[in-house]
């Protein structure tokens, strides 16, 4: 079978899976006795498993194997969590989320997890380093419970088989015996367990693994078994072994499974005392009538309430690929581009019902525009639901506390800017937590809980998103930043007199600021703050900083709601056309030759007070025809990159629009000076300028 | 025997080149195209295909051979090759023709005043007819070109 088409998919759910996996931890933390979050995890290990052994990524599969291993124990009550649970379970999402990526990345999801595969298996075996109490627990729960065999098929193991069935495996029902005068059982049975694990899957066996694995059974034991293979083959197979009595496997149909599950759901539910194995025999499931398997549903259902409220609502969402919406996204801007140039015609023609029906069209590609942008609309929450963990992690390693509360991970982004904005965050969360949340000794000495509360909000506000990251820490003192920023040569003594705490706190995202030396000396901020500005101007957006000394701090980040579709300004160049993002524009203007002055052989503008460079955009497009020198006045228009700014000389104004960004293709991925293209209502090309390429 | 292979016939002056015709998105008649400032001098620009924006190469330019007005036999011959999209400028393209891989001989030198790299091979077609076959690989590739502008500049 060819899994390369299968391989997309997998990569995508089990990131889905890896999420939930952190996200359930996370909450069971804060909240260790909830075994329906176990249940969560356990679930999404399981699938994880599954999804991994079926594509053939053997080392993810037997990771995940082991966790299930703990999961199991702590599901049952054989085991409470603990921090060195916690630990090695977070070390093990960590390995698979490593191995998805290589596995994302082309590579086979090899990864060394021996440590971790050992810890997980010495926490099944009971020893968990420092907890002396809570091994002497297991071990004795462990016992208690061994000896009972019990015939059960939890709501989930039942839900597994049964889609298996659906997708065309084999569900075996296995009975194995074991010679009686088999030396080392136990051995024998790994055996056969091995051999089932390489062509299928062990759903679940009478009695459990663990217990196998200690000889806590007689001389033979029964599994639910999935496999592609045949009964007879299974059987064949087994048999080879040596010291194996006698195996009977038996394939079940989706009668005779849901018959089981029912006997073994009504089991648990009106005797939970254990059953034999016997009773669930194949020859009980072979005579399901048909009118006892009318109800299966409900009767699970009250079996395990517990279970089905953990269960995650399916969401009425389908995954689109991302190329599909480009090409949506390509085919819609042509359609744009036809109703601009329809519109022209229209208004040429002076035709009544033409123009009617332009109009027309006009309001329903509009209503169509707002739909295919929408379809790109993902919540931030994609980029989000990581920096729970990233937070734990690091206030963890810093030997802070720490809580992180998101809102409004439901608003949404255009895909474009989630790919961007990830890496800023990361930068200023941890900022945050690192430089800007106190010791605990320090906030209790600040009469501050001791626990810092780092909140991360995104909303709506007209045409754009905030996202503004604000912690109860210490706060910045302008005065420090000023003194440092004056040692480090960003400003003269003589500036920092003059300026205001806000100007203060803007020179954190100076470049040459944030060097190791003056984090150590002010309060610590602006480890490459300038590389975040830097990243969120180039989106088209802006971070500003609120602060109140010994209160807390906020950066707030301003965001575009899109990159694909921009408001610009059209500027004409002798014969060609090149749209100016309008947002960083300042302001257009006129002015005359004798305003532009030359200083150390650069044109200079008087502009608002302070002189600013003006870039001749003919000479260094070298424009065939046009020349604004030999004018006597020219149009500028005054655009800016954070504080800077620059005034561009242009010929004419063409006016606003919205334009769709393409980009130039993969010949020519960087033209400097060029953000992109787009085309124009006439089909016409006409390069978008990119202005930060002018601001040194 | 080796298999046939489909191959677009162009002109470039005299010579007839070939490209396979896989390789080959479409052939489009002369349209506007922008130009791109800083960049290669061959490179003319890019041109809205559908809706797409690709960019244009003067392939006389490209082979250092003097480059020629465009007329109305002129045509953009689109290829994709290592997923780009390119535009090739032609003198003219009206043929398709069934070759032989085994007729394809290995090139000279010096084929037409370019460089050997750039083919794949020549075909000789019937009596006097010489298709020269393309290495677009090599033609697109830009790392190549960088060591030539400094040479040049």
């Amino acid at each position: 079978m060819d899994m390369n088409q299968y391989l997309s998919m997998f990569i995508d759910e089990s990131n889905d899976h890896l999420q939930s996996l952190n996200e359930s931890m996370m909450g069971l933390e804060a909240n260790p006795e909830d075994l329906s979050i176990v249940q969560v995890i356990f679930r999404s290990a399981h699938t994880l498993k599954g999804m991994a052994a079926t594509m053939g990524f053997e080392d993810l599969a037997s990771l995940t194997h082991q966790m299930e291993n703990v999961l199991d124990l702590v599901r049952n009550n054989k085991l409470r969590m603990q921090d060195f649970i916690f630990d090695t379970l977070f070390q093990s999402i960590d390995a698979l989320e490593s191995m998805v990526e290589d596995i994302t990345g082309g590579g086979a999801g090899k990864a060394d997890v021996t440590a971790i595969v050992s810890s997980l298996q010495a926490i099944v075996r009971g020893e968990v380093p420092s907890a002396g109490n809570a091994s002497a627990e297991v071990t004795a729960a462990a016992s208690g419970n061994a000896s009972a065999a019990q015939v059960f098929l939890d709501e989930f193991q039942y839900s597994v088989l049964e889609q298996s069935l659906q997708e065309g495996h084999q569900v075996l029902y296995v009975d194995v015996a074991i010679r009686k005068d088999c030396q080392l059982k136990a051995v024998r049975a790994y055996m056969v367990f091995d051999l089932l694990e390489r062509s299928g899957e062990v759903v679940k066996s009478f009695p459990s693994v663990q217990d196998i694995e200690q000889e806590k059974f007689d001389y033979g034991f029964s599994l639910y078994y999935i496999t592609q293979k045949d009964a007879s083959e299974i059987q064949k197979m087994i048999l080879n072994l040596s010291e194996i009595e006698a195996v009977t496997a038996v394939a079940l149909d989706q009668e005779s499974l849901r018959q089981m599950g029912q006997d073994t759901a009504a089991a648990t539910a009106e005797a939970p005392a254990p059953a034999p194995v016997q009773e669930a025999a194949p020859v009980a499931a072979g005579n399901a009538s048909p009118a006892a398997s009318l109800h299966p549903k409900e009767e699970n259902g009250k079996a395990a309430p517990a279970r089905a409220g953990g269960a995650p609502s399916p969401s009425r969402t389908i995954r689109v690929d991302i190329e599909r919406l480009d090409v949506l996204m390509n085919l819609f801007s042509e359609l744009l581009i036809d109703r601009v140039r329809l519109e022209q015609l229209a208004s040429e023609v002076q035709n009544g019902d033409l123009t009617e029906t332009v109009e027309h069209m006009g309001r329903v590609s509009g209503d169509l525009q707002n739909i295919v942008m929408k379809l790109r609309m993902v919540p931030v929450d994609t980029v989000f639901n990581r920096f729970p963990r990233m937070i734990r992690d690091l206030a963890k390693s810093l030997d802070k506390k720490v809580d992180l509360i998101i809102t409004g991970a439901d608003t949404e982004l255009d895909r474009t800017v989630i790919d961007e904005i990830g890496d800023p965050l990361v930068h200023l969360l941890r900022n945050a937590v690192d430089h800007g949340i106190e010791s605990i000794a320090d906030r209790i000495a600040a009469g501050k809980p001791e626990t810092g509360t780092v909140q991360l909000r995104a909303f709506h506000s007209g045409n754009h998103v905030f996202i503004e990251i604000e912690e109860d820490g210490k706060g910045i003192y302008p005065k420090n930043v000023l003194a440092s920023a004056v040692k480090k040569g960003v400003i003269t003594q003589e500036q920092a007199s003059t300026m205001t705490d806000d100007e203060a706190y803007q020179l954190l995202f100076a470049p040459g600021f944030s060097t190791a030396e003056v984090i150590s000396d002010v309060s610590g901020r602006g480890v490459g703050l300038d590389v975040v500005k830097s990243k969120i101007s180039s989106l088209g957006g802006n971070v500003t900083i609120y602060s109140t000394p010994g209160k807390g701090t906020n950066f707030s980040v301003q965001l575009p709601l899109t990159l694909s579709i921009i408001a610009a300004m059209l500027v004409r160049l002798g014969s060609e056309k090149y749209a100016i993002p309008l947002s960083s524009i300042v302001e257009t203007g006129i002015v005359k030759q004798s305003q532009i002055r030359t200083i150390h052989g650069n044109r200079m503008l008087e502009f608002r007070g302070s002189h600013i460079p003006l870039v001749s955009l003919s000479k260094i497009f070298s424009i065939p025809d046009y020349d604004e020198s030999t004018e006597e006045e020219t149009e500028i228009v005054v655009v800016r990159k954070g504080e800077r700014l620059v005034a561009l000389a242009v010929q004419d104004f063409i006016g606003q629009n919205e334009i769709v960004i393409k980009n130039l293709g993969k010949y020519l991925p960087e033209v400097q000076g060029i953000s992109g293209a787009t085309i124009l209502g006439d089909g016409q090309v006409a390069l978008i300028i990119d202005p930060n390429a002018f601001i040194k | 025997m080796a298999e046939d292979i489909k191959v677009i016939v162009f002109k470039l002056g005299t010579e007839e080149y070939g490209i396979e015709v896989e390789k080959v998105q479409t052939i489009e008649r002369m349209m506007p195209i922008t130009r791109v400032p800083k960049t290669y001098s061959f490179i003319k620009g890019v041109i809205n295909l559908r809706g797409v924006v690709i960019p244009v190469i003067d392939l006389r330019g490209r082979f250092g051979i003097e480059e020629a007005e465009h007329t109305d036999q002129t045509r953009i011959i689109i290829v994709n090759v290592n997923e780009m999209e390119v535009g090739f400028i032609v003198d003219s393209a009206n043929d398709v023709i069934d070759l032989n891989r085994d007729i394809i001989d290995v090139p000279p030198d010096v084929v037409g005043g370019i460089k050997a790299k750039y083919l794949d091979g020549v075909a000789k077609i019937g009596d006097d007819r010489l298709l020269i076959m393309l290495n677009l690989s090599e033609v697109l590739n830009k790392s190549e070109i960088v060591q030539l502008e400094s040479l040049e500049g």
